[in-house]
């Protein structure tokens, strides 16, 4: 930490609290007009508060809150840097959209009588994910965990199919196990050093790195987050979850909650264990490097053979996964920063992709390929959303997905792993395949059906929102470059 | 074996059983088909990690964390806290688990996962 005195800055604290009190306030209100009123309120003020702490982190570097004025490590704090104010971002952006796009999706997919319950949830698992970002202290983490985990298992169990309901138990499963390995893991650090304090950790770390304690901590940290981001093997509740959750919750669970997690694994790999050589103590780097490669071409395989367009972009979001975990495992500035831009792209590029997607089954009611013939005669609007987000997947150029690959290609021949590169470039063409199946599908077939027409505007301008903020980010990619580099720096370098 | 380190062994009584626990529920969870039983199994591994907690916690001919005099050593009350907070976790989850369960009972009209399984692949193979 800096020598100067850090200002205590308590939107840090409203970022979180806003959205839980308003929770209660949606059940309060037994309404469904109302209760989405109240979330669409909080999700653009979480906006605003986002962008302002952007702003001040930019400007100073990082932001604290101490919790009852408690200082640290006794107290729980607050605390904020660059890597964690984007990752802030990504959320807020994805709440501030998937709402308004919400209020006739949920209509139609959630019984009425539940819609006010609906939104309780929503805000809920916003309120975890935020906290999640902006906590510094490894046990708060777990809680705030737990409440986005939750909601979420309550979120997909509201999808209309009943396979609905087994996946949501599938991943509360394996999410719980997930969630239960990871404070084993906080347990094990809290027994060699005694604090809580993610940069207090950091400071006392070295001195006890070489233990067995401290190795099993880092082995159940690993596993349990790696649950939780469903990195290959370990996303088996994935696809079903996706699938089968009502198309809001698929939009917004697959933009923000694998990247908040992905966060969380930065985290610990570079805040907690930053002044460790960490793969001098355990050999992380090559399991992380396979599995992200696994992921990359057995997830998008599987992409290419899916009927069922929602299940083909959950396969998607594994490989999309593969990449991330790929940057940070290459744990230089320049993979780190891959890693995280990528965060970002690919939230954008997925949620304007499951959007459009929820936007068709909101028209037709159907998802699998053969059901969406001609689709895109029908649809175009819509559809030329969902092929500027399949471009994006693609890593297209002037789309954001070129971006993040061209800086993890850059990254990997940095340190002379260059099949690496063609790696990612190989996989790319998987992406080719899958996203092609559909257009193919969509425009080159004749229309079966005749009463098909475009959804209402409140799902449209979101959707086309996402897609030009995607676009934006990928044809001017230097702010969110910047941005992920100088995440990336500070992560190397410390709090 | 010398005497000390059967004490270390004894000592660490708490540990060994957290780490029984641990993997029978982790066991159950992975081996059973019944989702009632996962949920069950679930709350032991859960169980396991409190134990785990509160025992961190414990040290040595250390009194209880109240202000009195003549005592010198105290546990550690962090760690019990902690696990008031997961123990509250493990409540809601076990709770939303069940609510699942009695809802996959009343669309499947069963609970045992491999009947639940050959359902869903007779679903998607008419669908």
């Amino acid at each position: 930490m800096s020598g100067a005195e850090v200002m205590s800055d308590p939107w840090l604290l409203l970022l979180v609290v806003v959205p839980l009190l308003a929770a209660p306030v949606c059940v309060l209100l037994r309404s469904a007009g109302g209760a989405w009123s109240i979330a669409t309120a909080v999700s653009w003020a979480v906006l605003g508060i986002a962008i302002k702490l952007l702003m001040t982190v930019l400007e100073k570097g990082e932001v604290v809150y101490r919790i009852g004025g408690w200082d640290a490590p006794w107290g729980i704090e607050y605390r904020l840097d660059t890597v964690g104010a984007f990752v802030v971002l990504i959320v807020a952006i994805i709440g501030a959209l998937v709402l308004p796009y919400a209020k006739q999706s949920v209509l139609k997919e959630i019984r009425h009588d539940r819609i006010y319950l609906f939104y309780t949830m929503l805000l809920l698992c916003l309120s975890g994910l935020l906290g999640i970002t902006v906590t510094g202290d490894a046990f708060n983490l777990f809680v705030f965990l737990e409440i986005s985990s939750l909601s979420s298992y309550v979120l997909i169990s509201l999808g209309q199919d009943r396979r609905a309901l087994t996946a949501a138990f599938r991943y509360l499963i394996m999410g719980t196990i997930g969630a239960t390995f990871y404070i084993i893991g906080v347990g094990l650090m809290y027994q060699m050093t005694g604090t809580l304090n993610m940069a207090d950790l950091k400071t006392i770390m070295p001195a006890v790195a070489d233990t067995r304690t401290i190795m099993a901590a880092l082995a159940f940290l690993t596993v349990g987050i790696s649950l939780k981001l469903a990195l290959f093997p370990l996303h088996m509740w994935l696809p079903n979850a996706y699938t089968f959750a009502p198309s809001v919750v698929t939009v917004f669970l697959a933009a923000t909650a694998t990247k908040v997690s992905a966060y969380i694994l930065l985290r610990i790999m570079l805040t907690v264990f930053g002044e460790v050589h960490l793969f001098d103590v355990f050999p992380l780097q090559p399991v992380l490097i396979a599995m992200a490669l696994a992921a990359m071409f057995l997830a998008s395989l599987s992409a290419i053979w899916q009927q069922n367009i929602k299940r083909m972009l959950a396969y998607s979001s594994v490989a999309q996964i593969g990449y991330i975990v790929l940057g940070i495992a290459l744990t230089t500035e320049a993979g780190i920063a891959g890693g995280i831009v990528h965060m970002f792209n690919h939230a954008m590029m997925k949620g304007t992709a499951f959007m459009a997607i929820g936007a068709v089954v909101f028209a037709t009611g159907a998802v699998t390929l053969r059901d969406l013939e001609g689709i895109g005669k029908q649809m175009p609007i819509t559809m030329g959303a969902f092929v500027v987000a399949g471009l994006g997947l693609i890593g297209v150029p002037l789309t954001p997905g070129f971006i993040s690959k061209w800086q993890l290609i850059m990254a990997s021949l940095e340190v002379d792993m260059w099949p690496l590169a063609a790696l990612i470039l190989l996989s790319s063409l998987l992406a080719v395949i899958y996203v092609w199946r559909v257009f193919e599908v969509a425009y080159l077939r004749e229309p079966k059906r005749t009463d098909v027409s475009e959804v209402p505007m409140s799902m449209l301008v979101p959707t086309w929102s996402l897609a030009l903020i995607a676009v934006y980010f990928g044809a001017n990619g230097t702010f969110t470059l910047d941005l992920a580099v100088t995440s990336a720096r500070q992560l190397m370098e410390g709090f | 074996m010398d005497w000390d380190s059967i004490k270390d062994l004894l000592g660490l009584t708490n540990y060994w059983v957290a780490i029984v626990l641990m993997m029978s529920g982790f066991y159950i969870v992975i081996a059973q088909d019944n989702l009632v039983k996962k949920v069950v199994g679930l709350n032991v591994f859960q169980v396991a990690v409190f134990v785990f907690y509160i025992s961190m916690g414990k040290i040595d001919g250390g009194s209880a964390p109240i202000l009195k005099e003549g005592i010198e050593i105290y546990s550690n009350p962090l760690p019990h806290v902690l696990i008031l907070t997961a123990i509250v976790v493990g409540v809601a989850t076990t709770a939303l688990a069940l609510a699942l369960v009695v809802r996959i009972n009343h669309s499947y009209g069963t609970i045992e996962e491999d009947e639940i399984q050959s359902i869903e692949h007779e679903e998607e193979d008419i669908a």
